[in-house]
């Protein structure tokens, strides 16, 4: 019998660069996402992976993760909401957790 | 004739025109220039005004003026552009076809897409200087202040000239310190960034630089609206920052046409090829300077350095050659820090600003990323350079892709 427990992304082998993104996006499974969120101090719900699934059908119509601005605008969700779901800074929290890039927007 | 219709006359679109009729290979075509507005404005100058350096002649002068007699001039609203077409249709009816397509309408603040920014309070203690009347406006305010807070604030990014907000404040330190009255006059830096800059080398030198004078910076705000009886910001996050005197940099979009022709993104900004500058999905239509979506600064400095690849590049157009990938995402600014000085950076997409001399390896006279008289005085001779030499299509002696000349290398460049 084994008990599920709650892998390290360090055992699942699984690499980030200098700001926490995934070095290869193609690592990306629903688990990892599970696990950068309890990172970032979030239980992911149902309207977590509505953001967390739009935003990987946009980077994959566009090659780049949205910005803040296009997750509300394109997505429908609310600026505040997305505030709540993902606190301080959604747009680049959301990016890290779908196991995406940095969100550009900002030179 | 051939056709080449540029949208917009400002920075890039007036640059554009004057090079591209002085070559050779512009012989057998015909160049319209549609804009709704008659004012060039040299946008730098809205820094300066709030602080009573230009008057408005200095910073505003008729576009007609500085556009070649040869091009045909339209004073219209864009309604849509139409690609399947090859036209440009405009607000009174009017049908203008192209066979090339060059978009440089910029972009422009929106206060009204905040709640509470452009409200009874507007030019009254909430401010920006991203417009001339706005900076016009600024220069009484700033006049009148004598004590309190006054919060400088970004939005959301991306803006143009991302280096100016930070320079308003140092200017903001330089002249209530001149007036005896910075001791009576807090400075706060709210900003949606994680720090000063949006570049990680430029970010610390400019924090310590803020530090230094005392002006203290919120990171990570981002506004969702102002109260403005009670006079404060409000973030998404439920944080809240107190002013006396709001200098607001509001939203920026890009042109209601772009929105119109369904070619922009969430910002109106045209997806464009970063280093050919083609609208993607198009083999005809080519975006300039502010209008684009490119991980570059929106500054005349880097529509300076796409002119000169679209020149460039026109010509093996014209020959039905394959367009060369010439744009590296160069941008040049000087940051004015006040007390006569000011900071120089240079950078582009894959590198940093770094320290150095420039234009020329060891020699300068202008140092890279370090704070210089030389520095300030080349700012305020731009001013003449702008109008005598960059809109009128003189080459200026910087090339357009960034030289690693001169640039002193410590660690590896990311």
């Amino acid at each position: 019998m084994t008990v599920k427990t709650a892998k390290t992304l360090e055992e699942l082998g699984i690499q980030l660069d200098a700001e926490g993104f995934l070095v290869n996006p193609d690592d990306w499974t629903p688990e990892i996402a599970e696990i950068i969120a309890r990172e970032e101090g979030i239980e992911l719900t149902d309207r977590h992976w509505e953001v967390i699934n739009f935003v990987r059908t946009y980077y994959e119509e566009h090659g780049e993760p949205p910005t803040l601005r296009a997750i509300t605008k394109r997505g429908g969700i609310p600026t505040k909401e997305l505030y709540q779901l993902f606190p301080k800074g959604p747009a680049k929290k959301v990016a890290r957790i779908a196991g995406l890039g940095k969100p550009k927007g900002c030179i | 004739m051939k056709r080449l219709v540029i949208l917009g006359a400002g920075t890039a679109g007036t640059t554009l025109a004057n090079r591209l009729v002085k070559r050779p290979e512009w012989d057998g075509w015909h160049l319209t220039v549609i804009d709704a507005t008659r004012e060039h404005y040299y946008q730098p100058g809205f820094l300066l005004l709030p602080f009573g350096v230009y008057r408005k002649e200095d910073v505003v002068r008729p576009k007609r003026y500085y556009l070649p007699t040869s091009a045909e001039l339209i004073f219209a609203e864009v309604e849509r552009i139409r690609p399947d077409h090859k036209r440009v249709e405009l607000a009174d009816g009017r049908k203008v076809p192209y066979d090339v397509l060059v978009i440089a309408t910029g972009t422009d603040v929106h206060p009204e897409e905040t709640p509470g920014l452009q409200e009874h309070e507007w030019l009254r203690s909430i401010h920006t200087f991203y417009t001339f009347d706005g900076a016009v406006a600024l220069a009484r305010a700033l006049r009148t202040f004598k004590e309190g807070r006054l919060v400088i604030n970004i939005v959301e990014m991306p803006i143009k000239c991302p280096v100016a907000p930070l320079e308003f404040a140092f200017l903001a330190d330089w002249y209530f310190t001149h007036r005896g009255l910075r001791d009576r006059v807090e400075i706060v830096y709210a900003t949606p960034l994680p720090g000063a800059f949006t570049r990680p080398k430029a970010s610390e030198m400019l924090g310590n630089l803020l530090a230094e004078r005392n002006i203290k910076v919120v990171s990570e705000f981002n506004v969702m609206e102002v109260d403005p009886d009670k006079r404060l910001l409000r973030s998404y996050d439920e944080q809240e920052i107190e002013y006396d005197l709001l200098v607001s940099i509001p939203l920026h979009l890009g042109a209601e046409a772009i929105a119109r022709s369904e070619m922009g993104d969430e910002y109106n900004f045209v997806p464009t090829d970063r280093h050919t500058l083609l609208a993607k999905g198009y083999d005809d239509i080519f975006v300039l300077g502010d209008a684009t979506d490119l991980p570059a600064s929106k500054a005349g400095s880097v529509a300076h350095f796409q002119v000169d690849v679209f020149v460039e590049n026109f010509r093996r157009y014209v020959d039905g050659l394959e367009l060369l990938p010439l744009f590296d995402g160069h941008s040049n600014c000087f940051i004015e820090t006040g007390y006569g000085k000011g900071v120089l950076i240079d950078f582009n997409y894959d590198v940093e600003p770094l320290p150095g001399m420039f234009p020329l390896p060891g020699v300068g006279p202008m140092p890279l990323l370090r704070e210089s008289r030389v520095n300030h005085w080349g700012k305020l001779l731009f001013h003449w350079v702008y109008w005598n030499m960059l809109l009128r299509g003189h080459e200026l002696p910087i090339p357009a892709r960034m030289s690693m000349a001169g640039k002193e290398i410590e660690e590896a460049v990311s």
